[in-house]
């Protein structure tokens, strides 16, 4: 894999003696880190949990789904997002200053970092491997209709398209539009409406009849 | 400085490959890598800007020739070399053939959540009031540094629109090079499509970009 031509679907096993190579660097690193005490192994493994495990979509499909059921609360969010965001617990690293995008019928908004890979963590987790790929950086700012094609949708030739470069320690979370037929869902039920793609704008929500409330 | 990082606007890239069902890591290494480089961040060794540096200013080839955490890899590698810490050699041994600088602090396993829900905000005190305000059209600077920069090329001599107003922050240009926070007022600056790539663009689209009031210069 590169990050010109990151194609996760071709699989690691393809270069494994290559990756393998990685793998031992990474250890032999770890093992001096830990050796001259800079680093804590113990930590190391909390981390890795608390990314891997605790912190990802399902916090901004909490976010999205209680904007959707609770009017006091959606406008909180599009007035101060972080701390809207902040009460429901979601807070932290690469998410110092959360900004809640509304997209309408009118307008929708994408979110890229074309310069790197900023994200906002406390509320999507980790980036995906296509975020911080070649082809998504270049083109979102660029052609971000063709971008979306990419990810099997197209908006109506009407729809304005906002895209936000994260160039700053500004993070940027999509608020999608909630699909028809869902008034008087809970917000549980809501939430599992809601995808990490339409978080970031590259994708819709799920329809109601694809999901079990 | 213009690496190959700089990328909005390139072309040949092709089609953005989405993974269904992706999972959080592709191998046992990039959990390491993420800790590792998280855990040795946290020992204010360097900042972030710092460490966006060490990521992106190498050459183009290699750049888009690693994956991103092995980017995140050697970027690791060339801060530790950088400060002293580890040396090339003591990474090929696997084993410190140094005695250890020592490091200003070490994150321990039970500081780890603390560290995670606080994060590290750049938000300064205002050292003057901001030049600018909504509304106001702005050009981007023509500026071509060989240090960090966060100003993309792609906006550089356009003319926006002032769309927010975010504070004053860590000035990423100097932070980044051990030249001080330097608190900046950031603004999210709204450019028309067509502004920034032609007439026959689509004209729906509009781009914004975060950028730092030194970036930034009046239009008409």
């Amino acid at each position: 894999m590169s990050l010109a031509r990151d194609d996760p679907r071709a699989g690691d096993h393809e270069h494994g003696s290559e990756l393998s190579d990685t793998q031992l660097r990474v250890r032999a690193l770890e093992s001096v880190l830990v050796e001259k005490g800079y680093v804590d192994p113990a930590a190391l493994d909390v981390l890795i949990e608390t990314y891997e495990t605790k912190v990802g979509p399902h916090n901004g499909a909490c976010v999205v789904a209680k904007a959707w059921s609770d009017a006091d609360f959606r406008r909180w969010l599009f007035t101060d997002s972080g701390e809207a965001i902040a009460s429901l617990g979601f807070t932290g690293r690469q998410g110092e200053n959360i900004v809640a995008l509304e997209n309408t019928p009118d307008v929708h908004n994408m979110v890229v970092c074309t310069l790197c890979s900023c994200y906002p963590w406390p509320v999507l987790g980790l980036p995906p491997v296509w975020y911080k790929s070649a082809p998504y950086r270049s083109r979102a700012v660029a052609d971000p209709r063709g971008v979306l094609r990419d990810f099997g949708f197209e908006l109506p030739t009407d729809t304005r398209i906002r895209v936000w470069d994260s160039t700053a320690e500004v993070r940027y979370l999509v608020v999608p539009m909630q699909p028809a037929g869902t008034d008087g869902w809970t917000e549980n039920e809501l939430a599992r409406l809601v995808t990490r793609d339409s978080m970031i704008g590259t994708g819709l929500p799920r329809r109601p009849e694809d999901v079990t409330r | 400085m213009n690496g190959a990082q700089d990328m909005g606007g390139m072309h040949g890239f092709g089609a953005v490959l989405a993974e269904p069902d992706e999972p959080v890591f592709h191998a046992e290494w990039e959990r390491r890598v993420l800790a590792l480089t998280l855990a040795m961040g946290a020992t204010g060794e360097w900042n972030l800007d710092a460490s966006r540096f060490a990521r992106e200013s190498r050459p183009p080839s290699e750049y888009l020739s690693k994956s991103y955490y092995e980017i995140w890899l050697a970027g690791l590698e060339r801060l530790l070399a950088e400060r002293g810490l580890v040396a090339p050699d003591e990474i090929a041994a696997g084993r410190s053939l140094q005695p250890a600088k020592p490091a200003r602090r070490t994150l321990a396993a039970g500081d780890v959540a603390g560290a995670v829900s606080r994060g590290s905000p750049t938000n300064r005190d205002a050292p003057q009031p901001a030049r600018f305000d909504v509304g106001d059209r702005v050009r981007a600077k023509n500026l071509h540094p060989v240090t960090h920069t966060r100003l993309p090329r792609y906006v550089r001599g356009h003319v926006g629109t002032i769309a927010r107003v975010h504070g004053c922050h860590i000035f990423p240009d100097t932070h980044a090079h051990g030249h001080g926070e330097n608190p900046q007022w950031l603004y999210t600056v709204s450019f028309d499509g067509r502004e920034l790539w032609g007439a026959e663009a689509d004209p729906t689209v509009a781009v914004s970009v975060d950028a730092f009031e030194p970036y930034l210069d009046p239009a008409p």
